[in-house]
C-alpha cells in the first residue's frame, strides 16, 4: 500500500513538472512570435541642456552648420493637394527640399524619375539626393501625408556625427527585421547613405527588382539592404520614452489618449519635441504649421542653446 | 493486483499531477486576463480616484469657484513673465453650460484652458456641488443665454469683484489662451470701463462683442453692468446674448475695445483655427459683413498671439492646449516678436516704487525671480529674452 502511494505521489509530482514545462515552453513561443519593440532596439535622444552648455559657441555653430537637412519627399501627380501643401509647409524649413515623383506633373516641379515600382523609385530618389547632396550630411525621407518639425530633428541629431551610419526613425520590428517605418519619416546619415549606394551595386543581397509574389514595402527592403551594409535601425525618441516619429496623426493619437488617459490627455499623448506625424490631411498640415511656428502663450520663453530663423519669404511661419 | 499497482498508481499520479498543474495555471491565466467589463470598471475606478487627487492639487474649491493653486509650468520654461502677468491681471473665466454638456464638453474646458484662470466658475441652469456648476435658476436653451449671462455676471460681481481685475465670458466649446489674454489686457487697467473681445459692428453704433469667441469686461465694465441693471439703463433687451450684452455695454458707456495685435490681427475668434486658416468662406456668408475690422484669410487671419477660437469640440480642447502649451519647434525664433506691455500696472504694497511712483518689474537677471519686488526700470530685457 506505502509503494502505491508512493509511486502515486512521485506520479503526481512528475505530472505536475511536466504540465508547467510544457507550459512554459508554450509561453515561450509565443511571446517571440509577437514580440513588438523589445529590449534589441537601440534609442536615440536628443542631446541634453547640460550637454549643451558645455559646448563652446563656436562649436554649435559648427554643429549647426553640419546638421543641415537634405529632404527628399516621394511624389506623385494623383496626390496633388498633398504634394502642395508639403511644399507650402513644412519642407521651407529644410536646408534643401527636392520631390521626387514617380510621373511628371505640368502643376509642379519636382525630379521626375518616371518609375511605378515603389521600391526601384525609393532607389532612384535616394541615388539621386546622394549625388547631389552638395554638402549637405543628412537625409529625410517623407511621405506627403507626413508632417515634420525639421528643427526638432535637428535637435534630435545635432550631436551625432554624420559621417557614422544612422538610420533612424519609428524603428519597429517585422519577425527578425528591424526597420524604420515609412510613414512616420527615415533619417540617413551621409555614412548610411554612402554604404546603401555600395550596397545597391550588389545584385544579389539587394535586388532593384524583386519578382517575388509577395512585395516586401520598400521600407522594410531598405532595412534589408542597409542591414547588409551593416546600418541598423535606431528609434528616436525624448527622455520619457516618447517616440519622437509618429505614424499616426496627432488627432488620432489625441482620441487614442482620451480613451487611455482621460484625466492626463495631452501629458500621456505627445511628446513636445516631436519630430513627425505620418497620415495628416492637407488641413491639419495647416493648423499644425500654425500651432509649431507661430501660436504660443505669451510669457513663457526657452532659453534654447541654439536659434534655428525662420525661412527667407514664407508668410506661414 | 500487487504487482500492477505501483506502476498503476505512478501513472495515475501523473494523470492527477498533470491535470490539477494545469487548472491551476488556467485559473491563474484566467484571471490575469479578466473579462473586458470587469477590467474597465476597475480602471474606471482607479481613473476617477485618480482624477480626485489631481483635482485636489489643481483647484481649491470655494463654494462654485475654483481657485487655481498651480498654475500650469513646464519643466525647462522661462516663465517668469506670465507669472508676473498672473499675479497682476487677475481674471475670472465663468464659463456658459448646462447639465447636458458636463460630461461631452465642459470637463475637456475645465482640464485644458480653465487652469490657466485665476478663478473659473462654471454656470449652469443647476447648481452642481461636484463639477461644480452654480444653478443661475433660469432654464436651458438658446432664448436664455442673456437670461444665464446677467446672472453670471450679477453672481461673479457679488462674490468675486475683489479676487479679480477682468471678467471673462466663454461657451463651454470656446477655447481661451488666457495669457494671450493677460498679453492684451497688460495694456490697460481694471478701472477703465471697457471690453474686448471679437468685434463685430451692425445694430450697434460701436459695436459688439461676438459671444462665441468670447469676451471680457473690465472691472469697471462690470460695476456698470450691474449699476444698469440697478437704475434700469440695461434690461433684457433681447436673448441674442451677444448684441444685448453690446446694448448694454453702449448704454453705460463702456468703449469697445480693439483687440488687435500690432500688426492687425486678431486675437478673438468665433471659428475652429482650421477654418480661420483654410476655409474660403463665400461673399455671401454673414461673417463678411460683420466683422467690425477687415478681414484676413489665410495665415493673417490670426495672431501668433491669439486668445480664443469658437465650436471646439473635445479632441479640438486637447488639440489646442496641446499646440499651445506643448508642440514647439527647438530653438526657434518667431517672426512676431509681440511688444512687452507698459510697466504701470497696479501691484502690491509690498513693493516700492520709483521717484514718479511708477511700479517697476524685476529683471531676468535676478537671483530669486522676486517676483514682488522691483530693482531696476529694464523692460527692453524682456524682449531681448524672448
Amino acid at each position: 500500500m506505502l509503494s502505491d502511494g508512493c509511486s502515486f505521489m512521485k506520479g503526481m509530482l512528475l505530472g505536475g513538472v511536466f504540465c508547467l514545462v510544457l507550459s512554459f515552453l508554450g509561453s515561450f513561443n509565443f511571446s517571440s512570435e509577437s514580440s513588438t519593440e523589445d529590449h534589441h532596439h537601440h534609442h536615440i535622444y536628443a542631446p541634453s541642456k547640460d550637454e549643451l552648455k558645455r559646448l563652446s559657441d563656436s562649436r554649435v555653430e559648427e554643429l549647426k552648420n553640419q546638421v543641415r537637412v537634405y529632404c527628399i519627399i516621394m511624389v506623385q501627380p494623383k496626390i496633388l493637394v498633398y504634394w502642395a501643401t508639403v511644399l507650402d509647409t513644412w519642407s521651407k524649413h529644410c536646408d534643401n527640399a527636392v520631390f521626387y515623383t514617380s510621373e511628371g506633373s505640368k502643376a509642379l516641379e519636382a525630379v521626375d524619375l518616371n518609375e511605378k515600382d515603389d521600391w526601384a523609385r525609393l532607389r532612384k530618389a535616394l541615388i539621386h539626393a546622394y549625388e547631389n547632396a552638395g554638402d549637405l550630411r543628412w537625409f529625410f525621407v517623407a511621405q506627403p501625408t507626413t508632417f515634420a518639425i525639421i528643427e526638432n530633428l535637428k535637435y534630435l541629431i545635432l550631436a551625432k556625427d554624420p559621417n557614422e551610419p544612422f538610420y533612424l526613425g519609428n524603428a519597429v520590428k517585422s519577425g527578425e527585421l528591424e526597420y524604420v517605418e515609412y510613414s512616420s519619416g527615415i533619417v540617413l546619415s551621409y555614412e548610411a547613405l554612402k554604404r546603401l549606394m555600395t550596397m545597391f551595386k550588389d545584385e544579389g543581397q539587394c535586388p532593384e527588382r524583386t519578382h517575388a509574389l509577395w512585395k516586401m514595402g520598400e521600407d522594410k527592403q531598405l532595412a534589408l539592404c542597409l542591414k547588409y551594409a551593416g546600418v541598423f535601425a535606431e528609434n528616436g525618441e525624448d527622455r520619457h520614452g516618447k517616440g519622437l516619429f509618429n505614424k499616426q496623426n496627432v488627432v488620432n493619437m489625441i482620441k487614442q489618449s482620451m480613451q487611455d488617459n482621460p484625466t492626463d490627455v495631452v501629458e500621456g499623448c505627445c511628446p513636445d519635441m516631436a519630430v513627425t506625424y505620418g497620415g495628416m490631411s492637407p488641413n491639419q498640415m495647416h493648423v499644425m504649421m500654425f500651432g509649431v511656428y507661430r501660436l504660443r502663450p505669451y510669457g513663457h520663453d526657452f532659453h534654447d542653446w541654439l536659434t534655428f530663423y525662420p525661412p527667407k519669404d514664407s508668410d506661414n511661419d | 493486483m500487487k504487482t500492477l499497482g505501483p506502476r498503476i498508481s505512478f501513472y495515475a499520479g501523473f494523470v492527477v499531477g498533470t491535470f490539477t498543474l494545469y487548472v491551476f495555471l488556467r485559473q491563474l491565466w484566467f484571471e490575469k486576463t479578466l473579462p473586458m467589463h470587469q477590467v474597465t470598471t476597475l480602471a474606471r475606478i482607479q481613473d476617477y480616484q485618480q482624477q480626485l487627487e489631481e483635482e485636489k492639487k489643481m483647484w481649491k474649491k470655494e463654494g462654485s469657484a475654483l481657485f487655481n493653486l498651480e498654475h500650469p509650468h513646464h519643466i525647462g520654461e522661462d516663465s517668469r513673465m506670465a507669472d508676473e502677468l498672473y499675479k497682476k491681471v487677475r481674471i475670472l473665466c465663468w464659463v456658459m453650460t448646462g447639465p447636458k454638456n458636463l460630461e461631452t464638453k465642459t470637463r475637456h474646458a475645465k482640464y485644458t484652458w480653465s487652469r490657466h484662470c485665476n478663478i473659473v466658475v462654471f454656470m449652469s441652469s443647476v447648481d452642481d456641488p461636484d463639477f461644480p456648476t452654480v444653478g443661475l435658476g433660469t432654464k436651458e436653451g438658446r432664448d436664455q443665454l442673456y437670461w444665464k449671462t446677467i446672472r453670471a455676471y450679477h453672481y461673479a460681481y457679488e462674490h468675486y469683484a475683489d479676487e479679480a481685475d477682468w471678467f471673462l465670458k466663454a461657451d463651454d466649446d470656446t477655447y481661451v489662451i488666457v495669457d494671450n489674454l493677460r498679453w492684451i489686457l497688460a495694456n490697460h487697467t481694471p478701472e477703465e470701463p471697457i471690453y474686448f473681445g471679437r468685434r463685430f459692428k451692425p445694430y450697434t453704433k460701436q459695436g459688439y462683442m461676438s459671444g462665441g469667441a468670447g469676451y471680457v469686461l473690465s472691472k469697471e465694465a462690470l460695476r456698470r453692468f450691474v449699476e444698469g441693471f440697478k437704475s434700469k439703463q440695461c434690461t433684457h433687451t433681447t436673448s441674442v446674448e451677444d448684441l444685448a450684452m453690446g446694448q448694454c455695454m453702449e448704454k453705460v458707456g463702456v468703449l469697445a475695445g480693439d483687440s488687435r495685435d500690432s500688426f492687425h490681427r486678431e486675437t478673438f475668434h468665433p471659428f475652429v483655427l482650421e477654418q480661420h486658416l483654410t476655409a474660403k468662406f463665400p461673399k455671401s456668408f454673414w461673417y463678411w459683413s460683420y466683422c467690425y475690422y477687415p478681414i484676413s484669410e489665410g495665415p493673417n487671419c490670426c495672431s501668433d498671439m491669439s486668445i480664443s477660437f469658437h465650436y471646439v469640440d473635445a479632441v479640438g480642447m486637447y488639440l489646442m492646449e496641446y499646440y499651445t502649451y506643448h508642440l514647439r519647434a527647438f530653438g526657434y525664433r518667431y517672426r512676431y516678436q509681440p511688444p512687452t506691455p507698459p510697466a504701470h500696472l497696479p501691484s502690491s504694497e509690498n513693493c516700492s516704487t520709483d521717484s514718479k511712483g511708477t511700479h517697476l518689474f524685476s529683471t531676468p537677471t535676478d537671483q530669486q525671480g522676486c517676483d514682488q519686488c522691483p530693482l531696476q526700470k529694464k523692460n527692453i530685457a524682456f524682449s531681448k529674452a524672448q
